[in-house]
């Protein structure tokens, strides 16, 4: 068993990704994330590693471009106004099938927003990233130690699909301190060679890292080919978890912060006697669609909580399918308490008896 | 017998697909004699552009990278902190580098990124379709300045070359030009001491090579070689604007 330490979100993606065998990091400084870039300009250099801040998040993503199509692990972060300027590189890299981690520490927008925990960029990270048929492999962590364990596996999913995957948190779970227990550190000589990577065309045929299709029937051949691997990526990659949903009548479906504070209100309810559980998305894309479809003959209704106006909510309606109402509470700019996520649910409770 | 002229190693056999009297093709050319020369096609990661140049990487018989608009300077950034004892060079359009990714390249240019880039400059966006470009000329028309480009609603032609000379990082920046024999000689020569430069470890290198848009100039060939040598070449004057090793 390896020892646990106390240690802040951000810092852990850090550390976890440097154990994932990462050696570069591009980014620009932004809140609530910058002790990741910070964590990262001091414990690379420890590790023969680059660590650079770019000019600007475009241009960070780009260098993300360069590295994930030279071979290496690369990972970048921001937070939310920083993500949508790194768009334009993201769509370049699922274009081009290169594997790279990309974290948001979600603040609340639009435009400049605030810097308060946020969940408003669902929408952006599982559908509409940037131009094009693309997606996001993304993972939504609920404690320190998810973030850990996620950071770590997102590396091997990005590998193992040629694909951005990735970690969604907010500012509340960034700057948290919680005990966590890190994994046995890879070393990345030991990662399996990537033939397809441009590092010079010694010996071999040249490689080419590009999204560019001319010809119709290219232009055809490579989207399909993005989208069986979106397919499989749907069929393997799924992950969820449930929560006192044995006999529950309701069902709370929520992730990352949203979920903790679900989980408080979920006990409370029980404690009153209302059935109710939480089914918790740990991918949002690809969204839990049949795992949710599969509770519709137990739960009488769905609620929705998530620090945004609702945006997921759309995904569960469309796994529910018109079969339970699915009613929705979020706050966003503030941190909603459990209670007004009891006081929600007692009403539910009253209406189901 | 001695060989003294062949079709570079470091060049495809794929047709280029650029207009008649287009000069992109004989910069192609000087890029893969020079990877021969020095003996780096297997060592050497180019970066595209988006531009007249984006099928560059069909071209070139080495290992390519397709840039996004304006960013192969932060592409070619991440190839080479990931491949330090590799070559990478970025070929960009006048859109792309003094445009669109003007914080790309004066960036890599400031921190002395150890990578070489070929700036093609024609005056003009070609691939679109010959709009104004940030280098369009006084008074030239295009289909985004029908009247001729108004200095007073346009600025200025835009001096790259020039303003990334002022920087600390660059190694060695030049601007060349390939209308005549006389002068592709001299280009070569350019771009065979930036490409150095690099194996030497000396940091960012540039060379601008004045280049013709026959088809969206609405000229000739022929024409167009006198017309970047009546017109543009007092603009943009050739010559070395920086080399540290003669300053050292």
């Amino acid at each position: 068993m390896a020892e646990r330490v106390l240690m802040k979100g951000n810092e852990a993606i850090g550390e976890a990704a440097i154990r994932a065998g990462c050696r570069y990091f591009f980014g620009y400084p932004i809140t609530p994330q910058n002790d990741i870039p910070a964590y990262m300009s001091r414990e690379l250099p420890k590790h023969d590693g680059v660590f650079l801040q770019a000019e600007s998040e475009v241009a960070a993503s780009n260098m993300v471009y360069g590295a994930a199509g030279s071979g290496a692990r690369v990972l970048t972060s921001s937070s939310s106004p920083g993500i949508s300027l790194k768009a334009e590189g993201l769509s370049y890299i699922a274009g081009a099938e290169l594997p790279c981690v990309v974290v948001n520490i979600m603040r609340c927008g639009p435009g400049l927003g605030g810097i308060q925990p946020s969940q408003g960029d669902y929408f952006q990270a599982t559908k509409g990233m940037a131009h094009g048929d693309f997606h996001l492999i993304v993972y939504a962590p609920s404690t320190v130690q998810e973030l850990v364990d996620l950071t770590y596996k997102a590396f091997d999913t990005a590998d193992r699909y040629r694909n951005p995957v990735m970690v969604l948190g907010d500012g509340m779970l960034g700057q948290m301190m919680e005990p966590v227990e890190f994994m046995e550190p890879l070393d990345p000589a030991d990662l399996p060679k990537k033939e397809w990577a441009t590092d010079g065309a010694k010996g071999r045929d040249t490689n080419v890292i590009n999204s560019l299709a001319l010809a119709p029937e290219e232009l055809e051949a490579m989207n399909k080919k993005l989208e069986n691997k979106y397919k499989k990526v749907k069929a393997n990659e799924v992950m969820h978890e449930e929560y006192r949903m044995e006999d529950a009548e309701i069902a709370v479906v929520a992730y990352g912060t949203s979920a903790r504070i679900s989980i408080k209100a979920i006990d409370m309810a029980r404690e009153r006697g209302i059935k109710v559980g939480l089914i918790r998305p740990i991918t949002l894309y690809p969204f839990p669609e049949k795992e949710v479809a599969a509770t519709c003959d137990q739960i009488k209704k769905y609620l929705t909580v998530e620090m945004s106006t609702g945006q997921m909510i759309e995904d569960v309606r469309l796994a529910v399918n018109g079969r339970r109402p699915v009613e929705f509470f979020g706050r966003l700019g503030v941190v909603f308490e459990a209670e007004e996520v009891l006081e929600r649910l007692i009403a539910m409770g009253g209406e189901i008896q | 017998m001695k060989k003294i002229a062949s079709y570079p190693d470091s060049l495809t056999e794929k047709h280029f697909h650029y207009c008649p009297g287009c000069t992109h093709g004989t910069v192609h050319r000087l890029i893969a004699e020079i990877m021969d020369e020095l003996d780096i096609r297997e060592e050497t990661i180019g970066v595209a552009p988006v531009g007249c140049a984006v099928l560059a990487y069909e071209y070139f018989d080495c290992d390519m990278h397709e840039a996004s608009h304006g960013r192969a300077p932060a592409v070619a950034t991440g190839i080479k902190r990931v491949h330090p004892d590799k070559v990478v060079f970025t070929y960009q359009g006048d859109g792309d580098l003094a445009s669109i990714g003007t914080a790309e390249i004066v960036h890599a240019a400031n921190r002395g990124e150890n990578i070489t880039t070929v700036f093609i400059n024609n005056a003009i966006y070609g691939m679109t379709g010959g709009q104004m470009a940030p280098t369009t000329l006084e008074g030239q028309k295009t289909t985004t300045s029908p009247y001729g480009r108004n200095l007073k609603e346009a600025g200025n032609p835009i001096k790259m070359t020039e303003m990334l000379s002022a920087l600390d990082g660059p190694s060695y920046i030049a601007r060349v030009s390939v209308h005549t024999p006389k002068h592709i000689r001299k280009a070569k020569k350019a771009l065979k001491k930036a490409f150095q430069r690099q194996l030497d470890g000396r940091g960012f290198t540039l060379i601008e090579v004045l280049s013709t848009c026959p088809t969206n100039w609405g000229i000739t060939p022929k024409d167009a070689l006198n017309w970047l040598e009546e017109y543009m070449m007092p603009v943009y004057p050739l010559g070395d604007l920086k080399d540290i090793e003669e300053v050292e």
